[in-house]
């Protein structure tokens, strides 16, 4: 199980609303290579894996992403939740805003919903790890 | 410079030692044996709690169930929450 601790890993303090940077951040909340992937990504994988270590990193670094997942949705949330409709349009927020709101929406830049197709977990813990390798080397 | 001084300092202290052990935690995970990462970690762990205790006895609970509440009322629904601007420290600015 989990334990939520009321308090970000890292603070978040925007100072300048600014709708466009949030349509852009909100795919590393819901996008292709975002935290909510790796966050499922990694819980799910850690299940079939064989040695502690493997076990124990893909459990802890899965709870971390989930923290991240926190992060982000801060961010974007701080970025849009006081902007006017003007900035929205002008921004191009509009396109987000139509559907979402100033809500938090799992979903890509270009809008596309968050979807499990961004990850795999195949039961095999070699090829499960070297899926890690190629989702990470794109969330640096 | 706020009322919150106090308040965001001793947040900031714990978050600075919650990063470490975070990190010292992974780390562990692959090098099980190393003594001297073992002392660190139980070391940040230990002071990070008795911080965590001095945070909550002062400005209420940081963990769902697992902080105890005060009798009269359950602060543990008292905003700010995490996500707002008003919950977090200014990493600059606060409590050089």
């Amino acid at each position: 199980m989990w334990i939520y601790e009321k308090k970000l890993e890292f603070p978040v303090k925007i100072k300048q609303t600014n709708p466009g940077l949030a349509k852009i951040i909100i795919s590393q909340y819901g996008g292709p290579n975002g935290e909510l992937g790796a966050a499922l990504r990694y819980l799910s994988q850690r299940f079939t894996m064989v040695t502690p270590q493997a076990k124990a990193v893909l459990n802890d670094i899965g709870t971390e992403e989930l923290a991240h997942l926190e992060m982000i949705g801060s961010i974007v949330h701080q970025l849009s939740d006081d902007a006017d409709p003007e900035e929205i349009k002008k921004h191009g927020f509009d396109s987000y805003y139509v559907d979402h709101g100033i809500g938090i929406y799992p979903a890509s830049a270009a809008g596309v919903p968050f979807t499990a197709a961004y990850l795999q977990s195949t039961g095999d813990p070699r090829t499960d790890l070297y899926e890690n390798m190629a989702a990470d080397e794109n969330n640096v | 410079m706020c009322k919150n001084d106090e308040r965001d300092s001793l947040l900031k202290k714990i978050s600075v030692l919650d990063f470490i052990a975070v990190d010292l935690n992974l780390f562990l995970d692959t090098h099980p044996d190393d003594e001297e990462v073992i002392e660190r970690y139980n070391n940040i762990i230990q002071e990070a709690d008795s911080l965590r205790y001095e945070f909550e006895e002062m400005y209420g609970p940081l963990c769902s169930f697992r902080s105890m509440s005060p009798e009269n009322e359950f602060k543990w629904i008292n905003c700010p929450w995490p996500w707002q601007k008003a919950f977090n420290f200014n990493v600059k600015e606060c409590c050089k």
